[in-house]
């Protein structure tokens, strides 16, 4: 077992901000926008960084696809504790089309290349709430699942965890290797110390192209149109 | 001058390292997470944050400059100034303890104690656990620091303190202070001495805690000396270098006041904009009116100068480059700007500037201290004067 746990980490628009659909209808306005780590991607790198500290895995690898802008997030994870970084390069038109299958396809392939025990991710991101790259990357990789993961605890070489479901709460225990996605209750994430931000610098994030791990980019998917949700009308009584 | 021969030191002027990006942004998560939403009722309550303190603390930001050894951060005055800024932002009064722990109580200690002192008085002063403060000020003198009537006088092994000193941050919340005294009046200011007390301690008391308009939440008082007994180690530096520490110390104690009049500043201007967009009147939201868009830009600004004198202080404090003039052109700048946009933010938003519902008038209140402490504009105009006219030859 290589003690080694990959977690996906994605850019997206902060939370906060007011999101406005681009004029040409084509996509939603993101230059000069505020951008930062998906929220459910810092609960997964946080319980990462955690079961380290507990010594139950020994390596945290940061893994983003994305343009290099994505490096500022594979760094924040850095500054919380993960160990290193892999900046998977799509730019441009391929990464407006960049979707779960792709992102999951690339997951799949660093898994095997990093001899990955666990792969850990958000259980969605709050741009596209596609909630399905967890579940594709387990699917890619013939590995169990555990998603929307509000409990985890390390058992030997399995995995008992607690989900979160409409119903209410679900136990299992899954073998591992396996990938496991993050809802809001597993944790809170840190807030990075300074020393940590400064270690961070040191810290080595390697570039790589999805064509070197033999994963083809282009989508099956067209985007049509954007549109705003109509306008909220008035109440009748 | 030399400083743009620098072309690291002046790009950074026009964005920042990375490192320096996320600390900013981890400060601003934990401002906006932590701090604003609280920072009403500790304002209204005057209640000490000591649980944000430690969190701070525990981040590093309580000891920023010390180095890791000693259980710091180990990090420049650019970084510090960018912390203070997102938190006061935040929370005012968390920014002026933070401020007063970093600059002027392990300032001094960190550039004039000897290492048995770091570790006796900074170890325990990075975690937010205990934090610290700096008794220049008297009832009788302010400005006037070189007039210091707290006396020290040598009796055996030991130094006894007498006197008052008014106006003290943190005191009530304090576990040990840096006492300025005499101990030669004869040799006028440079008779003073710089002295470490713990506190409590016998023979130190506090005053009532001062009422005040702003920065509620930060304790303000007076500290009484009678005959306190203190060890002949706990003086701090050589015997009267009291009032060259003392200037030396503030210098760099208002890099993190600007950078705290900063977030005053820029909290009030968010305020304000933010109001713009939402408010409507005679038809339209009032942002679309340039009495108010004048406004607005003139607070912007007001800000982005002083923000770029704030870094260009610590740039040059970091680069070990004089920076006593820049340091009271920011501390200058940034005050007045903190007062001025918090004024127009209250007029931006009308009668809901002047009611609690708002952080309008907290900032107001807040920012109106930033032009009088750790030396009053009056004192910094004096400061640029004297270092302009050295330069000039007059």
């Amino acid at each position: 077992m290589s003690g080694r746990v990959l977690v996906g980490v994605k850019r997206v628009i902060d939370y906060a901000v007011k999101i406005r659909v681009k004029p040409d209808n084509t996509g939603v306005v993101t230059d000069g926008v505020k951008h930062s780590m998906n929220p459910f991607c810092e609960i997964a790198v946080e319980e990462a960084v955690k079961l380290k500290e507990k010594k139950l895995i020994k390596e945290v690898v940061a893994v983003s696809c994305g343009p290099q802008q994505s490096q500022e997030t594979i760094r924040t994870a850095l500054a919380m504790g993960a160990d290193r970084g892999i900046h998977v390069d799509v730019s441009g038109k391929d990464y407006e089309n960049l979707g779960p299958l792709q992102v999951s396809k690339i997951l799949a392939a660093l898994a095997k290349q990093e001899d990955a025990q666990l792969i850990l991710l958000g259980k969605q991101a709050i741009d596209d709430d596609c909630n399905q790259t967890g579940q594709m990357t387990a699917a890619l990789l013939d590995w169990p699942q555990g998603t929307f993961a509000s409990e985890v605890s390390l058992e030997g070489d399995k995995i008992n965890l607690v989900r979160e479901i409409d119903g209410g709460l679900e136990h299992i225990k899954i073998n591992t290797p396996a990938v496991i996605t993050a809802d809001l209750r597993l944790n809170t994430p840190r807030y990075a110390t300074l020393p940590n931000i400064m270690k961070a610098k040191k810290k080595k994030i390697v570039t790589v192209k999805p064509a070197d791990l033999g994963v083809d980019v282009t989508s099956r998917l067209e985007v049509l149109k954007v549109e705003e949700p109509p306008q909220r009308q008035a109440g009748r009584v | 001058i030399s400083f743009f021969t620098g072309c690291r030191s002046l790009s950074q002027l026009a964005e920042l390292p990375e490192t320096h990006q996320i600390l900013r942004q981890t400060c601003r998560d934990y401002a906006d997470r932590e701090l604003s939403p609280i920072a009403a009722r500790l304002d209204k309550e005057h209640v000490y944050p000591a649980k944000q303190i430690q969190e701070l603390g525990a981040m590093g930001v309580m000891a920023m400059e010390v180095p890791e050894e000693l259980g710091g951060a180990g990090m420049d005055y650019l970084a510090y100034s960018l912390a203070m800024e997102e938190i006061s932002r935040g929370c005012a009064s968390t920014g002026v303890v933070v401020s007063v722990n970093n600059s002027l109580y392990i300032g001094p200690i960190l550039k004039f104690g000897t290492e048995e002192q770091k570790k006796q008085w900074i170890q325990p002063f990075t975690t937010g656990e205990k934090v610290g403060c700096f008794a220049l000020s008297e009832p009788g003198n302010g400005s006037d620091a070189g007039a210091a009537s707290t006396t020290a006088h040598q009796e055996g092994d030991e130094w006894v303190v007498n006197g008052t000193k008014a106006w003290i941050t943190n005191s009530w919340d304090a576990s040990a202070a840096i006492v300025f005294a005499t101990t030669d009046k004869t040799l006028k200011h440079k008779g003073i001495s710089a002295f470490l007390v713990p506190m409590p301690h016998p023979g130190l008391s506090l005053g009532k805690k001062e009422d005040k308009l702003g920065i509620r939440a930060s304790s303000t008082a007076n500290i009484i000396l009678e005959d306190c007994r203190i060890p002949l180690g706990y003086m701090l530096g050589p015997r009267g270098s009291g009032f060259k520490i003392a200037m030396q110390t503030l210098d760099s104690g208002r890099i993190g006041i600007a950078a705290q009049a900063l977030g005053i500043a820029q909290a009030s201007l968010e305020c304000a904009a933010d109001y713009a967009h939402r408010r409507t009147a005679f038809g339209a939201p009032i942002g679309k009116l340039q009495a108010i868009q004048f406004k607005l830009a003139d607070m912007a600004v007001a800000i982005e100068g002083a923000r770029l004198l704030t870094w260009k202080a610590a740039l040059l404090r970091d680069s070990k480059k004089a920076f006593t003039k820049e340091a009271a052109m920011a501390k200058l700048a940034a005050s007045e700007a903190a007062t001025f946009c918090s004024h127009q933010a209250i007029q931006v938003l009308g009668g809901m500037g002047y009611v609690t519902d708002m952080p309008a008038e907290r900032h107001y209140r807040d920012a109106r201290i930033t032009e009088i402490y750790e030396g009053t504009s009056e004192i910094q105009r004096l400061v640029i004067a004297g270092q302009l006219l050295k330069e000039y030859q007059l």
